[in-house]
């Protein structure tokens, strides 16, 4: 993994094919009043080590989009490929771990059972499943909360430890979808900063859904920007920023003109309409 | 200060009898005393007639308290009164040999035993009806509708005959009434496992998805313990009907010893004590049952980690 990071050209792009290669996907749900078209011709790529950005108003389809990289929805149109298999390959040989809206951490496992929940289906030996546990609740400074159930745990921590559940079964791409919508400006802040702390340090690819422009911009090295009905890619816009940020990178003209940018490409897909 | 502090506290708690008035054994007491004083008066009404002939017919004029003493000691009453049903179960438990086939204990024991077989054998087939339902499409359709009518059929109707078909290939004894007792029981636990093993949230069922998990681990992790709370609820609900199911199959099979036996002999030679007695037995044993699967329930759900 350091290799590739270091054999990264001058885009940031990493050695080999794209992590995700997305070509003129589309898919319509059939619902009782009719198909709804929910993503339209997406051609999308995602190199190796980036940190990538959807951004868009709710109904913009980037929640279905990410669903369609982990295979929990099938695209009608176009094709698809994760680490250049099939997304249901690249599924049953758990190359991503999924980061959901909410924490979805089961109340009657602790959280030191509900880091090893993967470990146990992938069948891992007790000594590998502890050493994980223990390495991946550190990474998310949840050390000395492993017998603690979730409804102990404020909404920041469970997310984090939905987090460090993912990063348990070590894949390369993450996929988060919201992760911080619920919690509060504060935590939301200080979660981005340990986010893009742990990014640095364990070099994965992310493919990271929100509504919030200043959190895309801060977190990202490519941003993609939705708009609605039917879903589609209205930009693409690569940061400027360099890879390593804190919080205060959010009062300089560089972010400020990156940030201008989404705006405006949120408005001009009409994303403001109603 | 701490004077003020106790002072104030002094104030805001309870004297000790207002404490005493308030908790739940005084409320538990008084209920208690309420039936217990409806059922003696309910044992006057209900005796006077038979005793006002019995009076004719010895040529005896009692004053009213002697009257209402009659009535709360005739020996074949039509509702006998509280103590008289306490010194029956007095008389069938303490005084009587366990093994005597009057004992109440062991009568007791008979249909406890065929309840206990028929709640886990109706347990049992009501987890495995439920996982078919969930897993199984087509059953789901082809099979439910059978097992909601299954209930809709009157168990003192079907019982004889399933004792009888029984008989014919030979099943005699404990296991004929133990299969009523399962036949109320199953249906609580079906309907309850299909609900509790239906309750994970879709993003728990997607997690395992992202895991790649099996059907069997997707039950195994997820659907089985999302169903715990709902299993304890129905089982609760099965031990009762598990019990009924014993002493009704009881009833028309002319079984020899159990609750149920207790109630029909009572009923043809009058002993109305002894019915009384049984049905106490009964509801002493419902409610102990209950009990302990509530007991196991906590313990589950305290190893679940649940907030106490």
């Amino acid at each position: 993994m350091a290799v590739a990071a270091a054999a990264a050209d001058e885009h940031g792009r990493g050695a080999g094919g794209p992590v995700i290669d997305i070509r003129g996907l589309s898919l319509t749900f059939m619902t009782r009043d009719g198909p709804v078209e929910a993503l339209s011709g997406i051609n999308l790529e995602v190199a190796r080590g980036e940190f990538v950005s959807l951004i868009g108003p709710s109904g913009c389809g980037k929640t279905t989009l990410l669903r369609v990289i982990a295979d929990l929805e099938k695209p009608s149109v176009g094709s698809i490929t994760v680490n250049g298999v099939s997304p249901q390959e690249a599924r049953e040989k758990r190359a991503y771990g999924y980061i959901f809206q909410a924490p979805a951490l089961y109340p009657w496992r602790n959280i030191a059972r509900n880091v090893a929940l993967p470990l146990e289906i992938m069948g891992l030996p007790k000594e590998e499943r502890r050493r994980r546990i223990t390495s991946n609740l550190d990474l998310v400074n949840l050390t000395g909360f492993e017998r603690k159930f979730p409804w102990q745990l404020s909404g920041g921590m469970q997310q984090r430890a939905s987090i460090a559940r993912a990063l348990a079964v070590e894949p390369g791409l993450l996929l988060m979808d919201e992760p911080f919508g619920a919690l509060d400006e504060i935590v939301r802040d200080h979660l981005n900063e340990q986010l893009l702390a742990l990014w640095a340090k364990t070099n994965k690819t992310v493919v990271f859904v929100t509504h919030s422009i200043p959190e895309a911009v801060f977190l990202s090295t490519e941003i993609v920007v939705m708009s609605p009905r039917p879903g589609r890619i209205h930009d693409v816009i690569r940061s400027t920023l360099p890879r390593e940020r804190n919080l205060d990178i959010r009062e300089t003209p560089e972010f400020l003109k990156i940030a201008h940018r989404v705006r405006d490409g949120l408005r001009a897909g009409h994303s403001y309409d109603d | 200060m701490t004077v003020a502090t106790s002072a104030y506290s002094d104030a805001r708690r309870p004297g000790i009898v207002v404490r005493f008035l308030a908790s739940k054994f005084v409320a538990v007491s008084v209920v208690v005393l309420v039936i217990l004083a409806i059922w003696y008066v309910g044992a006057v009404f209900l005796n006077a007639n038979a005793q006002r002939l019995a009076d004719q017919r010895d040529g005896v004029t009692p004053t009213w308290i002697e009257f209402v003493e009659a009535t709360w000691s005739q020996s074949k009453p039509r509702l006998p009164a509280p103590h008289q049903v306490a010194e029956e179960i007095y008389r069938t438990t303490v005084l009587t040999k366990p093994t005597s086939a009057n004992s109440l204990i062991y009568n007791s024991w008979v249909t406890l035993s065929s309840t206990l077989l028929g709640f886990a054998i109706g347990t049992a087939l009501g987890i495995g009806l439920a996982t078919l339902v969930v897993h199984v499409r087509s059953l789901d359709r082809s099979l439910m509708p059978w097992i909601v009518s299954s209930q809709t059929i009157p168990i003192l109707a079907i019982a004889p005959m399933i004792i009888v078909v029984l008989a014919a290939i030979g099943l005699t004894g404990l296991l004929p009434k133990a299969l009523i007792s399962t036949y109320l029981s199953f249906f609580p636990v079906t309907v309850g496992m299909v609900k509790g093993l239906r309750s994970p949230e879709p993003i728990h069922l997607d997690l395992l998805r992202t895991y790649s998990a099996s059907r069997g681990q997707v039950f195994l992790k997820l659907r089985w313990p999302a169903s715990l709370p709902f299993l304890f609820v129905s089982m609760k609900v099965a031990i009762a009907a598990a019990l009924v199911g014993a002493i009704v199959g009881e009833l028309p099979t002319g079984a020899v010893a159990g609750l149920g036996a207790r109630l029909l002999g009572g009923s043809y030679y009058g002993l109305t004590q002894q019915m009384w007695a049984a049905l106490v037995a009964a509801s002493v044993m419902a409610g102990i049952l209950i009990g302990i699967v509530g007991l196991a329930e906590r313990l589950v759900v305290r190893g679940m980690g649940a907030p106490r």
